[in-house]
């Protein structure tokens, strides 16, 4: 890699103008640097897994809640684990699966829409960063194959239409538009069964985080991977929220005091009957 | 005269055409400041363009600057943004610093005002906000890969020696944004063949500070009501509001 070349001058790649995408610009400068340029030795390999990954769509935005729990087979590899990150300025990304490439990818594609964003002077459209993020799923492919895959979610605020969005996709890259809410990761089938019950349509924020993390609640009961709200640690769920004004994250005291109403219902009520 | 002869050119004499070359090259365009003010580093530039930009953003506390060709300094700074980006992945965001990409643009340049066959008409600045005022670097590179480090402030462009003669005589450490933004414009405006001073509002600027009061991406450009409001007497605002105005 020539991070510095020998004269010290720019390279001349830096200075042939053309794309505004930074990983085709590392695939042709140093594709060593891209994670599904790497060629693996035959085999499968076990790593760290991240799980349970829930997004929900609210009034004028859309929130995304994971749990904290990374597994390596029976073992518990990590409890503090963050799975949901803010890409730019309006969007954020959820990753279920291995985690050392899900975070190295996420770290890609967080400097992938900054580069374009400096690069064109102007932020990318919701469906590009959609495609950008399927393209780079694609990429990794033969890793998937040999039991590295990587399945993210991505949620936007589209500022043309002022809607939430939520995007999903399949480890060949093929990339959905969802509708409401989604779930990925082990305990996807107990949370999205969850959300089915519990989602309203039009909620506002407070009750899409309250029902986020009923739903990560509920994958935690039946699914081993995925980690409760850790009450002895005070570990909660991460939730994002992105809407008009921009991506964040909810602060510990929001989310624990979503996770105590949750606990207190569930006392003598362990379905969460209603 | 046989064509093909080779003449001798002494190489003094070859580096002054190239020198003069570019210098008349960068004097021919509106001039650029670049200045501290408490908050941050402040840029300004008379350039009535919304989208060619002599103003830009490289990294988290890195912004460029610059007066010439706009082909050729573009060129720079999607080099420097390529630059930066590709340091940042694969060290660390907090390895990215101005003195790295200051040193690699002087080689650049450098490297062209010898070997290829035109000098770049170009003059950059290339500047780096710390968490506080002491630590601000501004980093000025000429056509022939000089580097000066500058300190408080830098013009360059058509008309930049009384400009910078004027920021000498009146700018001081922590004035604010509206001082060191009425400075910068009052001597933008001067008529360098001593005529009347022209009129230069809102729309025929361009503003981008780089605010060590933001968080991560410290870069912002100034704009519409904001600048007005900033650079208006009557109705005076002498911070940048904490919230964002649409670019």
């Amino acid at each position: 890699m020539s991070l510095r070349p020998e004269s010290g001058r720019l390279p001349a790649a830096y200075l042939t103008p053309g794309s505004s995408s930074f990983t085709e610009f590392v695939g042709a400068h140093a594709p060593e640097l891209l994670p599904g340029r790497r060629v693996l030795p035959p085999g499968v390999l076990e790593a760290p897994h991240g799980t349970t990954i829930v997004a929900v769509a609210f009034e004028g935005g859309v929130l995304m809640a994971g749990d904290r729990r990374a597994t390596m087979g029976n073992v518990i590899a990590n409890r503090d684990m963050e799975k949901v990150f803010d890409t730019d300025e309006f969007s954020l990304v959820g990753i279920a699966g291995t985690a050392g490439l899900a975070v190295e990818l996420v770290r890609l594609f967080q400097v992938e829409l900054e580069h374009y964003e400096k690069i064109e002077g102007t932020l990318m459209s919701l469906e590009g960063k959609a495609n950008r993020l399927a393209t780079m799923i694609r990429g990794n492919l033969p890793m998937a194959m040999q039991g590295l895959a990587v399945v993210p979610m991505f949620c936007g605020f589209d500022t043309d239409t002022q809607v939430g969005r939520i995007f999903s996709y399949d480890v060949t890259g093929g990339c959905y538009e969802e509708h409401s809410h989604h779930c990925v990761g082990s305990g996807s089938v107990f949370a999205r069964g969850s959300l089915k019950k519990l989602f309203r349509e039009g909620m506002n924020q407070d009750a899409a985080v309250r029902i986020a993390v009923e739903a990560l609640y509920d994958a935690a009961d039946d699914d081993s991977a995925t980690g409760g709200p850790d009450v002895g640690r005070r570990i909660w769920p991460t939730v994002g929220v992105v809407d008009v004004d921009g991506s964040r994250f909810l602060d510990d005291e929001l989310v624990a005091a979503a996770v105590d109403a949750i606990i207190d219902h569930r006392r003598g009520n362990p379905g969460g009957a209603r | 005269m046989t064509a093909g002869m080779p003449f001798y050119v002494s190489p003094e004499q070859l580096m002054k055409d190239r020198a003069d070359f570019a210098r008349k090259g960068i004097a021919r365009g509106r001039a650029v400041i670049v200045v501290a003010f408490d908050q941050g580093i402040a840029f300004v530039a008379e350039n009535p363009s919304r989208a060619l930009h002599k103003v830009s953003e490289i990294y988290d506390r890195i912004a460029f600057a610059a007066v010439g060709k706009y082909n050729e300094f573009e060129n720079l700074r999607v080099a420097g943004v390529r630059y930066a980006d590709l340091r940042g992945y694969s060290y660390d965001r907090s390895d990215v610093t101005a003195r790295g990409l200051a040193n690699a643009y002087a080689q650049t340049l450098g490297t062209v005002f010898t070997q290829e066959s035109k000098p770049y008409e170009v003059e950059i600045v290339v500047a780096e906000v710390g968490s506080r005022p002491e630590q601000d670097q501004i980093y000025r590179l000429t056509y022939d890969g000089s580097v000066a480090d500058e300190q408080g402030f830098v013009a360059m462009g058509g008309g930049a020696e009384q400009i910078e003669a004027g920021l000498r005589e009146q700018w001081q450490p922590g004035m604010s944004l509206a001082d060191v933004l009425h400075l910068g414009v009052g001597l933008l405006a001067k008529d360098l063949a001593g005529g009347p001073d022209r009129e230069l509002g809102a729309a025929q600027l361009e503003v981008a500070v780089l605010d060590r009061n933001r968080p991560r991406r410290l870069f912002r450009r100034l704009g519409g009501t904001v600048l007005e409001r900033l650079l208006s007497s009557e109705d005076p605002m002498t911070q940048v509001p904490a919230e964002d105005d649409t670019p």
